[in-house]
Parts: structure tokens; C-alpha cells; sequence
């Protein structure tokens, strides 16, 4: 049996699984829910100055039929008492011992704020500080959340605050609504900040009501942009949590990954791109706590069949093999192969290839049922075809490289190599 | 035993006469299923469809909430496509191909998904289609069925003024007089004709019957072109002693009377024999039993790898409660006081194949009786030989003859039951919209002869 035990900057949990900042991390009532239901820790929802929620506050994007591909929020951080909050956190602490307990923070933005703020929360015996900015909305506009945290120089600035009084391990959380986080990453460890958490939610709209005319969620008439996460961002997290993993100065500290974060098998690949937690909120918010067993029990098997005893065996794993475009093998080439046997006559690969791709598949008229098959002197490779086939492993990638060598793009082009061949 | 009317209760015949395939209640449970469809290209459903409904388009409509261009979509090739949701034998067509079935999943619920918008459509009288300007040509159309609907519709919506001569009293001819009343209700017919007379363009004149109220000669001179879409109706004769019995009906009859009567009002035996396996033998047996009977037995004379209805429908009668006598070909009908007591039939063996590929049954000499008081004859329909006849259309034994969609006549077009003998609903509109195609190309082109 794997072994899911994290130490994270010494918070230690008994598995990578944290509750991200957000609703469910609110109270008591549901931070013990979820420990009793085997969560590993939690970062408790932003506490900070004072703040008043707006009704309604949520709202979603469906696909496919499935509801909540995307979720989006306009609230604040927490609008409970400053006290009740410290107080609850002290008893979950006292309660669950083994669990990890980060705080996030957002304190209004002079260093006095931030040192009372911290000294308090310190004073609970949590484990941790997660300093948020990256909330998009409602606290940007009193510069604070994603306003520190887009302007590397301010978060710098905060980070030293935090520094100069801290005194367990430091968490800054980066937001997403940047063309890259690896500049306020390098000030937030520059300045002393022992770790990085990433993705914040990322500024969005996400639909218009056709009736009403007013974008989701509507509060009386009025939308405003609101907080995207959900499956829908996971591949925009990913991205940014490599870029982190690439820069020689953010790479030094661990990372709590966040972004969509739903199965274990999303969970592995936040691991493989260098996540050491990972933080879950929308996939809770959508169906409970419960989803803990197989967030735990899927991660197990896996890394069993692998041969992983700890996360630590494959933290980063794939992080290397993210290179360059420039750096990619030209002369690797695949191409599609349709399986006859397993093919059950859709046309979806046949109708995409020829509308988008290289008109690569040949059609063959049946009543009722076309066949079809690969023209491989036509076909780039693509995936295409793969990616949209109903069937499991009916049309696979086969190799067939051009060239024995491997030649990457600055040396194809040394080479005198034929350009626009297809 | 004795032939009964009113045998249930008000509630029994509702309970048993209820919708056999109910549709979605909701908008979500319609998505579930719409969201399934894969959306195939090319896709073998609408192949196998008859009149070439989109069958991908429809769904995928109704998954974006465009539900009048989901209509749309099947109105456009199927006039009749709302009845057609609730009579077509799907198993064989649009749901028979549907690819889900080689992945050994169960098929898109096509037909019920149809059901969808189609229902609404008729219910809350969508204007989906305009006419054209008038052209100022005029068409006949004989007979209010699906061919001359469909035909009628197509030519209407061309700015052509059509004229249909029917010789009852509704529309929609076997749809409305031939069809179980649990897959389609006799007001849903009523709903579905007006829909589509909604159009404008189209009168229907009832209760004028071909060579006896209108003459064909007439609607020449007076048309520009004629449509003959009348269907066949004569249910074919056992030719056996003792048909003349009481107690011997034949099942178009005795559907017809179910739909035009009410329930109560149909009498039906203790025990009753049902000859012939198509799809009418089903709907006369599983109606006989919910009326009321207490037995009721299909005879065929051959096995169930040549029957001609679906399995699906076959799977109906059996859990109706119907027996199946295989290989029995009825040979005598026993009566006392002209009433109908027994019907002895020759045991049958499957022979050679004959031309068609059908293993052909032998008589083994032996017999067997059943105890029925009531045969319901179901081996098919006879065109109107007599009818056909009496005009100079050629005709192959009362099936009308035609090359493409025109007969013999100029001018004089025709399509359907009346030249295939006896299809399906779905094939008979798609007859009907060619015939239209072929009459709007002749109307607009062609001078009169």
C-alpha cells in the first residue's frame, strides 16, 4: 500500500488532499465534516478585514450535458467575526490533531494590519499562512487579493511584512489573472515566502441569461466579473503550475497545487507537474466531502501499479519533459490506424479530418454503415481522430518516423531541410 | 363463449389502452437521452430512415434548446414525423442502425426523442412552414393518407392548390383507421391532419370515394395533375369453408371499428384466433386481449425467422398475454348455429426455399383444432383490384404501376400502399413526397397534355 503521508514545509497531513480556501473551509461545522470524512487538511477561508456578501453570489457553465464544467463566485472572503473564526480554528486544531491547519490571509494593506493579523492567527496554533493574493473580485477594488499579487513589487513589499513577523511556514498564493505568475512567484520567494500555492481563480463571465439579458450571477439586475474555476481551468493550472517548476528561483520552494483539481487522476498529474498538496474546492462544492475515499483510494492504486511508495517518488516527475517547441523531434511522426473490429461507423473521425485536418481518412459508401480507413501518406499525425472516436483504443497512433535521427527545429533548418512539405 | 362488447370497466379500457411507449415528462429527461446521441456523420440512422429524417440534427437541436428547428428538422422530411414517433417500427430502422448497437449499448431512444418536439409542435400549433406565393396551379390528391398528405403538404408549400378527395370521413387514412390505439391515439391522428392542413393550400373534401362519388377522367380535366395515394384496404381471404360464419372478422375492420367506435362499443370473443404474423395480426391480438378477451392465439404458417413484424412486436403480444401456434395454416372454420366454434388448421413443415428466399410451408397431413370463438383475419391487404379496373391505369393485379412517380396517364401520378402493396406509414409519406416532387416538376414545366 502506497503511503499518502505529505510533509509540506513540516505541516505534515496524513494525505496531499487540503480543502482550498473557499465556502467549505468557512466553519467548524464543515471543517470537522470534512476531517471526519478523511481530508488531509485545510486552508480555512480568508480571514481579513470586514466584509459584506451579496445574494445571488454563484454561477456555472454546463457542457455536454454535465452540469458545472465551470464554476464562477462573486463572493468575499469570510464574513464571519474575526474572533469566532480564530476561536473555531483553535478547536479544530485541538480536535484533529493530525491534520494540517493553514490559515489564508488578506489583511487590509499597511504592515500593522497585516502583524495584528498575524499574531492572532499564530496565536490558534495553525499550522500555516497562506497569504491570498489572488482573489479577483470585490477586494481588488481596496487593493488587495489579485491587486498585490499582479504587481510583483507590492507583493514583495507584503511578503516582508508577513516575514518580519511569522513564525511558521509562509504559503503565498498567486493569481492566475497575470500573463505569467512567475514574476510575482520570484518576489513572493525572494522576499522570504517558504512556499507557493497557484491557481486563484481566474477573472470571468460566464454567460449571459437570454431572457433577461443580464450576465450570471445576477444580483438584481447587475453582474459583475466574477471568480472562474471548476474542470474548466485545470489545463490553464497545470500550465502555470510547470512554469513555476521551470524558473530556477520558484522551483526552490514546494508547491500546493490548485486549479479543478476533481479525481485522482487530475491529483497525479498536479503531482507529476510538481504540486506536493493539493487543494480541492469545486469538486466539493458540487458533491460534498465524500469524494475524499476515491481521491485517496484511486491515488493509492495508482501509484501501487507504479511502484510509488511516497508522493515524493514522483513529485516533478514530468516536469522535464515539458520542453520547448524548438527543442520537439521533427522527425518523430505517427500516424492514425482505425481498428475495423472496433469500429462502429460513427463518421466522427472521418468528418473532422476532412472539415479541419488533412483529409487524411477515406470514405467507403455502406447502407447504412460507411467504412473508414487512414490514408497514412496524408496524415500529420495529428491525434484528431483519436481524440474524438466514441470507441476506447479504435484508432491508435502508430509510429513511423522520417528519419532515424533525431533533428530538432534549429538544426532542421541548419540542415537545409524541405519546409512546407505537406 | 360468446363475442361480447363492453366486457371492462371505463378504467380497465384507459388502463389498457394507455400509451405503450410513454414520452419524456421533462425537459431533463429528454437531455439525458439527447445528450447520449454521438452525432455521427453520415450517420445510419437517417439512412435508414425512409424519408431521411436528420436524425443528428433533431437531437442535437433539442440538446440546445432549439426545439422548433428540432421540429423543423423532422417536419421538413417526415410531415407525418410526429405519428410516425409512435407507429414506426423503429427496431428495424433509425434505432436498428443506431451505432450504440455495435457497441452492445442500447440504441438512442430516437423515436422518443422524435416524440419531443414533434408533440409540442402539434399541440401548441407551431407555424414552421409558409406556402409560397400561389402559382395558380391546381393538384388532386385521392385519398387523405400519408402519401396524399405528404404529397399535398410538399405541393402546398410550393404556392400549388391542392385538393384532396378522401372517402371517409378524417384524414390520415391507416394511421388514423389501422393503427393499435395504444401506440397512437385516434385524437393525435385528428391533431397531427390539422397540423398539417394548418398550412393553408389544402381542402379536403370527405367522404368522396374514387369511381363512385369523383370520376378519375374528371379530376384530369379539372387539375393540372392528379395524385392517386388511396391506399390498399380489402383484407385478404382465408378461402376456407366457414368464413362466412359469425364471428370471422377481418382485423382492418376490426381496428377501424376500435378507433372509429370506442372501446366498449367493439365486441370480442372468449377465445379468439388471430391468422397472419405482420404487424396488424399484432395490433388485432394484443387490442382483442385488451378488450377484453380471454384467450387469444396468432396463427402462422410458418416459423418466427420468417415472420414479418419486428420482435419487438412480437415481445408486445407475449406480454399481452397472446400465444403464438407456429406452423399452422388455418384449413377450416367449425361453427354451430352460424357461429364460429373451431378452427382447424394443417400442421405445417418448412419445404425448399422459393423465390424470395422464404423456406415455403408444407402441409404434414395432420391437423390441429383450437376452440375459439372468434377469428380475426390478418393475412394481409388486397389492392383495390376492381377499383383499379375500372380505369385504364395499369396495374399489376390492383397494384397500381408506375415508372418513377407517374403511371401510365399523363399527368396522373401515384404512390404508396396503392403501388407497393402495403408498407410501412414512414414509407408512404416518403412516397408521397416524391410523387410531389415529380407533380411540382410536371405542373411548372410542362404544358398540359
Amino acid at each position: 500500500m502506497a503511503n499518502l503521508e505529505t510533509d509540506y514545509l513540516g505541516i505534515r497531513s496524513p494525505n496531499p488532499f487540503w480543502l482550498a480556501s473557499a465556502p467549505p473551509t468557512d466553519k467548524k461545522i464543515n471543517v470537522l465534516r470534512a476531517f471526519e470524512a478523511g481530508w488531509g487538511g485545510v486552508v480555512w477561508k480568508t480571514l481579513g478585514s470586514q466584509v459584506k456578501n451579496v445574494s445571488s453570489r454563484y454561477s456555472a457553465v454546463d457542457f455536454g450535458g454535465s452540469r458545472v464544467m465551470g464554476f464562477n463566485n462573486i463572493e468575499l472572503i469570510s464574513d464571519r467575526p474575526l474572533e469566532l473564526n480564530l476561536r473555531e480554528i483553535e478547536e479544530c486544531i485541538r480536535l484533529f490533531p493530525d491534520r494540517a491547519m493553514v490559515v489564508s490571509l488578506m489583511a487590509d494593506n499597511d504592515r500593522e494590519s497585516w502583524h495584528e493579523l498575524i499574531r492572532k492567527v499564530e496565536a490558534t496554533g495553525a499550522h500555516g499562512l497562506e497569504l491570498n493574493f489572488g482573489c479577483p473580485h470585490g477586494m481588488t477594488e481596496r487593493g488587495m487579493g489579485a491587486a498585490v499579487g499582479q504587481d510583483p513589487e507590492i507583493a514583495r513589499l507584503v511578503v516582508e511584512w508577513v516575514m518580519e513577523i511569522a513564525t511558521i511556514p509562509v504559503i503565498t498564493k498567486l493569481t492566475p489573472n497575470v500573463h505569467s505568475v512567475v514574476p510575482t512567484g520570484r518576489a513572493a520567494v525572494e522576499a522570504g515566502s517558504q512556499g507557493l500555492s497557484l491557481i486563484n481563480t481566474i477573472q470571468s463571465v460566464t454567460g449571459v441569461d437570454l431572457d433577461t439579458f443580464v450576465p450570471n450571477p445576477n444580483v438584481g439586475g447587475f453582474s459583475t466579473f466574477g471568480a472562474y474555476c471548476g474542470p474548466a481551468v485545470k489545463p490553464i493550472a497545470l500550465k502555470m503550475l510547470t512554469t513555476i517548476a521551470q524558473d530556477p528561483i520558484t522551483q526552490k520552494v514546494p508547491v500546493s497545487g490548485i486549479g479543478g483539481i476533481t479525481t485522482w487522476k487530475d491529483a497525479a498529474e498536479f503531482l507529476l507537474l510538481g504540486a506536493t498538496t493539493l487543494q480541492v474546492c469545486t469538486a466539493v462544492m458540487t458533491h460534498g466531502f465524500r469524494i475524499i475515499e476515491d481521491l485517496c483510494e484511486g491515488l493509492s492504486n495508482w501509484m501501487d501499479e507504479k511502484g510509488f511508495q511516497t508522493t515524493t517518488d514522483f513529485i516533478g516527475r514530468s516536469v522535464p519533459t515539458l520542453t520547448h517547441w524548438e527543442d520537439l523531434d521533427i522527425n518523430y511522426h505517427i500516424v492514425a490506424s482505425i481498428d475495423p473490429e472496433k469500429c462502429i461507423h460513427c463518421g466522427l473521425c472521418y468528418i473532422a479530418c476532412e472539415d479541419a485536418s488533412h483529409q487524411a481518412i477515406n470514405i467507403e459508401q455502406g447502407q447504412p454503415y460507411n467504412n473508414y480507413s487512414i490514408k497514412e501518406e496524408e496524415c500529420v499525425g495529428c491525434n484528431l481522430c483519436k481524440l474524438i472516436c466514441p470507441v476506447d483504443s479504435c484508432i491508435t497512433m502508430v509510429e513511423q518516423r522520417k528519419g532515424p535521427d533525431y533533428v530538432n527545429w534549429k538544426e532542421y533548418q541548419q540542415r537545409g531541410l524541405p519546409l512546407n512539405d505537406h | 363463449m360468446a363475442i361480447l362488447d363492453h366486457r371492462l370497466t371505463d378504467k380497465e379500457y384507459a388502463q389498457n389502452f394507455s400509451d405503450i411507449h410513454p414520452p419524456f415528462e421533462t425537459r431533463d429527461a429528454a437531455l439525458v437521452e439527447a445528450n447520449r446521441c454521438l452525432f455521427c456523420y453520415d450517420a445510419p440512422c437517417t439512412k435508414s430512415c425512409p424519408t431521411g429524417i436528420n436524425v443528428p440534427k433533431f437531437i442535437k437541436q433539442i440538446t440546445t434548446d432549439n426545439l422548433k428547428g428540432s421540429a423543423y428538422t423532422i417536419f421538413q422530411q417526415n410531415i407525418m414525423g410526429g405519428g410516425c414517433s409512435k407507429v414506426c417500427p423503429v427496431e428495424k430502422l433509425c434505432e436498428g442502425a443506431c451505432v450504440y448497437n455495435l457497441m452492445e449499448e442500447k440504441p438512442i431512444a430516437i423515436a422518443k426523442l422524435q416524440r419531443y418536439p414533434t408533440e409540442k409542435a402539434i399541440a401548441e400549433k407551431w407555424p414552421l412552414f409558409t406556402r409560397k406565393p400561389s402559382t395558380g396551379k391546381k393538384v388532386a390528391v385521392v385519398g387523405a393518407g400519408p402519401a396524399g398528405l405528404s404529397c399535398a403538404h410538399l405541393l402546398s408549400r410550393e404556392g400549388i392548390d391542392v385538393t384532396i378527395y378522401e372517402k371517409e370521413n378524417k384524414g390520415g387514412g391507416l394511421m388514423t383507421y389501422g393503427i393499435a390505439a395504444y401506440k397512437v391515439t385516434p385524437a393525435f391522428c385528428e391533431d397531427e391532419v390539422g397540423y398539417i392542413l394548418s398550412l393553408g393550400g389544402i381542402t379536403i373534401k370527405y367522404g368522396m370515394e374514387l369511381s363512385r362519388d369523383i370520376q378519375l377522367e374528371q379530376l384530369r380535366k379539372n387539375y393540372d395533375a392528379v395524385y392517386l395515394g388511396f391506399g390498399v384496404g380489402l383484407a385478404r381471404q382465408l378461402e376456407i369453408p366457414g368464413e362466412e360464419l359469425q364471428g370471422v372478422v377481418d382485423a382492418i375492420g376490426f381496428i377501424y371499428t376500435i378507433r372509429a367506435n370506442g372501446y366498449p362499443a367493439v365486441p370480442v370473443g372468449d377465445k379468439v384466433a388471430v391468422i397472419g404474423m405482420g404487424m396488424t395480426a399484432i395490433d388485432a391480438a394484443t387490442q382483442a386481449r385488451r378488450l377484453g378477451a380471454k384467450e387469444v392465439t396468432l396463427v402462422y404458417r410458418r416459423t418466427q425467422e420468417e415472420m414479418p413484424c419486428t420482435e419487438t412486436e412480437l415481445e408486445i403480444a407475449r406480454l399481452d398475454g397472446c400465444k403464438v401456434l407456429w406452423l399452422a395454416a388455418p384449413k377450416e372454420i367449425l361453427g354451430e348455429e352460424g357461429q364460429v366454434r373451431q378452427l382447424v388448421c394443417s400442421v405445417m413443415q418448412l419445404g425448399i426455399a422459393d423465390g424470395s428466399g422464404r423456406r415455403y410451408p408444407v402441409d404434414t397431413g395432420e391437423t390441429v383444432t383450437l376452440e375459439v370463438d372468434m377469428v380475426i383475419k390478418a393475412a394481409g391487404q388486397m389492392p383495390y383490384e376492381a377499383l383499379v379496373n375500372a380505369t385504364s391505369l395499369t396495374n399489376d393485379r390492383g397494384r397500381l404501376v408506375i415508372t418513377g412517380n407517374t403511371t401510365n396517364l399523363p399527368g396522373v401520378f401515384a404512390g404508396g400502399d396503392c403501388v407497393n402493396g402495403g408498407k410501412e406509414v414512414v414509407d408512404a409519406v416518403q412516397a408521397g413526397k416524391d410523387g410531389g416532387a415529380a407533380i411540382l416538376n410536371y405542373v411548372m414545366n410542362n404544358q398540359r397534355h
